[in-house]
């Protein structure tokens, strides 16, 4: 990229200069013996032309909005429009949840992230023996449409667009979804917005899954298939590295396990017929923003150019569309500290600033309090304003990809497309991600471990944890899920089974049985179904009854 | 302190599927040289006492990060009750709230630890508890 500028008299300058560094730190040693990202990728002293060596402008990074979209899917980024600014929010009762949504939207969120309680998201009701204790605790408990409707009350669906994070029962709250728009006067065309429908991840990290891989994968296609002809707004996927780096993955492990469910998914849509083209632009993906800051942004810049090339030279889409990996990131939950839980406001903070000079579409900032709870009006008021001041107050928006062409950044951002394309050539050979479960997991435990033991032995700090260590009154303001919502969910429920048309819901029934059995799309019979007041935990237990149940391999 | 291994079940109890501190606790509980079991996730408390039993072990190490621990953590000390089996040690890990602690304590969990604990803490802990390492 630099190439008129590595010349002989840079090398040798350089060798001069490193001469001159040796001297130095053998009378006076440096910090650490030596540097490395969270990644473990050796970092050094300086970085020069000639790091970059064979690079070239047009091929590796060209101009935003260009292939390989290395610094940015759009031509101009954030000086046409701010990122999403998205807070993930999702507790007790629907009633609650509402009005947590409004409150931000109030307060200048551009978008809503729905965060459904276990029970939903494993396909139970609130009334089933293992929802106990469970309801409206990690989210918002959803059992049929009238929740739903609830839920978006007073929420025009045709301005706003939804993410939901639901993964096995997707194709139900999406039909949910439909069905509020629809009593709202508001069409399927008119959507925007994104479900996570990431199971992969799910086996491999994040653990609410219900069905075996293959009826999964079905479900999954079935929702590319009816999407792409009746929501052209509507992102029929969200693949998910966040998972994968909260559950101890390094940043390149994040980007390798993330594109490789991704091949998978194309590759299952292609093989049930779909046209690359026709399904691909609507892909989306999910990542997690860490604390080793240049990594992180180059991190992003990675994934980018290494997703557009696999689907232009593997896939051999021809829709730029379908080459640009758009993304959300959410800071990484799993570096909060319990401790001193304010200075969370400035790791927060830090993260955030990483992903969007890592050019991201849309971003939640996590909350101070939330190593210990769920988090509370106030603090989450913080977390949004700290997305704002970046949008806002420090000029970073005003230009695009501002680190690229900094030396150190093209640099690591070669490193960890390499290496990631490296671990990927490696789940190609054990038969593709499906199948390579059980290594990924194997890879992102051994990375939780070593991470820990670095904290412990001191090698990584920790403020507040392992450094500068201060005793702190934990916060007072802590949200607390009413424990009574359980029993409000059941009462509902038994109102619901009395008061609705039971002999429409037993035909519905049958109808996802049958289609369930027989291939058919499954999405129509759906819709049909939950427009009748049918439960999410009745239909997934057709589907339960018919697909099975994935049995998880325990792998330590 | 000697004799044989200590044994430890460390368990998923409920619907939560965080389960990288309980691996994280399992693998350095081994390295600390006791036997170690892990469950893997959506336990049910019944499940939990019955591994706990066939296994014979001398700790159940538990971990919840959903909320649902109030629930979760008495019904496994419960069920190792009815068993006759309350010389087994029940530990609790996860985002468990302050004000939580004392109810758990009461319902028999005998030490609850929260996120920053050092696993060296706990393994000394198990050790000290059990009297052999």
């Amino acid at each position: 990229m630099f190439e008129r500028d590595v010349t002989q008299k840079i090398k040798d300058q350089k060798k001069k200069y490193e001469e001159k560094l040796d001297k130095l730190t053998a009378k006076r040693p440096e910090r650490q013996a030596e540097f490395a990202t969270d990644a473990d990728i050796k970092i050094n002293t300086t970085y020069t032309p000639d790091d970059l060596e064979g690079m070239d402008y047009e091929q590796d990074l060209a101009f935003p909005g260009e292939y390989p979209y290395t610094r940015g899917v759009q031509p101009n980024m954030y000086r046409g429009r701010h990122w999403t600014m998205r807070q993930y929010a999702g507790f007790g009762t629907a009633e609650e949840t509402n009005k947590r949504f409004r409150y931000l939207l109030e307060q200048g969120q551009t978008g809503l992230s729905v965060a459904f309680d276990l029970p939903t998201q494993i396909g139970y009701d609130s009334d089933h023996s293992l929802s106990k204790g469970e309801v409206g605790k990690v989210g918002v408990a959803i059992d049929s449409l009238l929740d739903m409707e609830t839920l978006f009350d007073q929420i025009p669906l045709d301005k706003v667009s939804t993410s939901m994070t639901i993964n096995s029962p997707a194709a139900v709250l999406l039909a949910m979804y439909i069905a509020v728009a629809e009593k709202q006067g508001v069409t399927q065309e008119q959507l925007k917005g994104t479900i996570q429908n990431d199971i992969i991840k799910e086996y491999m990290a994040r653990g609410t899954y219900i069905f075996p891989p293959e009826p999964s994968m079905r479900l999954i296609t079935d929702i590319f298939a009816y999407c792409a002809e009746n929501i052209p707004g509507w992102n029929t996927i969200s693949i998910s590295g966040y998972h994968i780096r909260e559950a101890g993955s390094t940043a390149v492990q994040e980007v390798a396990f993330t594109l490789a469910d991704g091949i998978a998914y194309v590759q299952a849509a292609i093989d049930a017929g779909l046209d690359v083209d026709e399904f691909a632009p609507r892909l989306s993906f999910f990542f997690n923003a860490h604390l080793n800051f240049f990594e992180e942004t180059a991190k992003f810049r990675a994934a980018r150019r290494l997703w557009a090339r696999i689907m232009k030279e593997r896939f051999g889409a021809k829709n730029p569309k379908s080459l640009m990996l758009r993304f959300h990131t959410q800071t990484a939950g799993c570096t909060l500290t319990a401790q001193q839980p304010d200075v969370n406001i400035m790791r927060v903070a830090f993260q955030a600033l990483s992903a969007v000079l890592g050019g991201t579409q849309s971003l939640h900032t996590n909350s101070r309090d939330e190593a210990m709870a769920l988090p509370s009006d106030s603090s989450v008021l913080i977390a949004l304003r700290t997305q704002q001041v970046i949008g806002y107050e420090i000029g970073v928006a005003d230009t695009v990809d501002p680190l690229g062409g900094s030396y150190f950044i093209e640099n690591l951002t070669n490193e960890i497309e390499q290496q990631a394309a490296e671990y990927i050539a490696k789940i190609d050979d054990l038969g593709g991600a499906p199948k390579a479960i059980d290594f990924m997991q194997k890879e992102i435990q051994n990375s939780a471990y070593r991470y820990q033991k670095d904290i412990e032995s001191g090698k990584k700090t920790v403020i507040g944890v392992n450094k500068f260590i201060m005793h702190t009154e934990r916060p007072k303001d802590l949200l607390k899920v009413d424990p009574e919502v359980g029993r409000r969910q059941e009462e509902k429920l038994a109102r619901l089974h009395a008061e609705r048309d039971n002999a429409k819901v037993q035909q519905a029934l049958a109808d996802i049985e049958k289609a369930a059995v027989s291939g058919e799309n499954l999405m129509p019979y759906i819709i049909e179904a939950v427009k009748v007041y049918t439960t999410l935990g009745e239909i997934c237990g057709v589907l339960r009854n018919v697909f099975g149940e994935y049995q998880q391999q325990i792998v330590f | 302190m000697s004799g044989k291994p200590i044994r430890v079940l460390v368990a998923k109890p409920g619907l939560d599927g965080h389960d990288r501190g309980a691996k994280v606790i399992a693998q350095s509980l081994r390295d600390a040289g006791m036997e170690v079991i892990y469950t893997g996730l959506r336990q049910t408390p019944e499940q939990i006492v019955g591994a706990a039993l066939q296994e014979d072990v001398d700790v159940v190490a538990l971990s919840c990060l959903s909320g649902a621990h109030l629930h979760l953590f008495p019904a496994v000390a419960e069920g190792l009750r009815k068993q006759n089996a309350e010389d087994i040690l029940v530990l609790g890990g996860g985002i468990i709230p302050d004000e939580d602690i004392p109810a758990l304590k009461e319902a028999g969990i005998v030490e609850i630890f929260t996120p920053g604990t050092n696993t060296v803490t706990v393994a000394d802990f198990i050790k000290e508890k059990i009297g052999r390492s």
